[in-house]
């Protein structure tokens, strides 16, 4: 399988996982407004890629992945420690993809307006995104030597 | 209500709400690898932008674009970093990723420096 999406793991978000990423993600958003307000635009818009969920999404990984071992009984902490580094090198990936999607913002918003500009850099943060970690997938499968017979 | 505040708790709300949807794509998602793409995704732009765009109108809203840009540089040395960092040395994810966030302040303002 390449992707899977399991709905079920919704469940297993506690609910102060939820409320932490809500208002996280709410003051966050407030303190970069406030930023652009006090500071301008060229310093509020740094804010814009200020990595605000990856902190909680990593240590919520390693959690979840911790408890999974647990489950089984194995002690799970260095493979929780593993998984969110791979997570992490996820979110690597996906920053070249937030960066295509600020590029096409600033050349195109001035020209065709926020309805057209919007779902174009989505589309185009979605595809890069993907297109990076196929390509990134192809080139590690094919830098696996086949195992001689 | 102030127009400001009445600002600042749409965004709240609008920004509360993306960052926690993203949050569920990268739980559901499989491999981590693919479901660490949604940790880097535009929440915060996607939820301000709009109202700025609004409120100060496109051009303002293109500046703040043109360094989030810059950001995102800073958000790959910060991510690529701390994947390093939990690989090799394998410390509580909350310490490096909280630890390692000086990486972020200071190549996004090195850049801004660099480009202003």
């Amino acid at each position: 399988m390449l992707v899977g999406a399991r709905v079920s793991a919704i469940k297993g978000i506690k609910p102060h996982e939820w409320i932490f990423r809500f208002i996280f993600g709410g003051a966050v958003c407030v303190i970069a407004g406030l930023i652009a307000q006090h500071y301008g635009p060229v310093i509020g818009g740094l804010f814009l890629a200020f990595p605000a969920i990856f902190p909680a999404s990593a240590s919520l990984v390693e959690a979840h992945e911790k408890q999974h071992k647990a489950r089984a009984g194995y002690d799970g902490t260095n493979r929780g420690r593993t998984v969110a580094a791979i997570d992490g090198y996820g979110a690597a990936l996906g920053c070249v993809a937030l960066g295509s999607f600020a590029l096409v913002f600033e050349i195109w918003l001035p020209r065709f307006g926020p309805w057209v500009v919007f779902p174009l850099a989505t589309m185009v943060w979605l595809t890069v995104a993907i297109g990076l970690w196929l390509l990134r997938r192809r080139v590690v499968h094919k830098s696996r030597k086949p195992l001689a017979s | 209500m102030s127009a400001e505040l009445s600002q600042s708790l749409a965004r709240f709300f609008i920004g509360g709400t993306i960052v926690s949807f993203f949050a569920v794509l990268a739980e559901m998602f499989r491999p981590k690898s693919f479901a660490g793409l949604f940790g880097a995704a535009p929440s915060i732009a996607l939820a301000t932008l709009g109202l700025t765009i609004a409120s100060e109108g496109p051009d303002y809203a293109a500046t703040e674009a043109r360094s989030m840009v810059l950001g995102a540089i800073a958000f790959f040395c910060y991510a690529a970093a701390t994947s390093w960092l939990l690989w090799r040395y394998k410390p509580p994810s909350l310490t490096a990723t909280l630890s390692l966030m000086p990486i972020w302040f200071g190549v996004s303002f090195a850049l801004w420096l660099a480009v202003r």
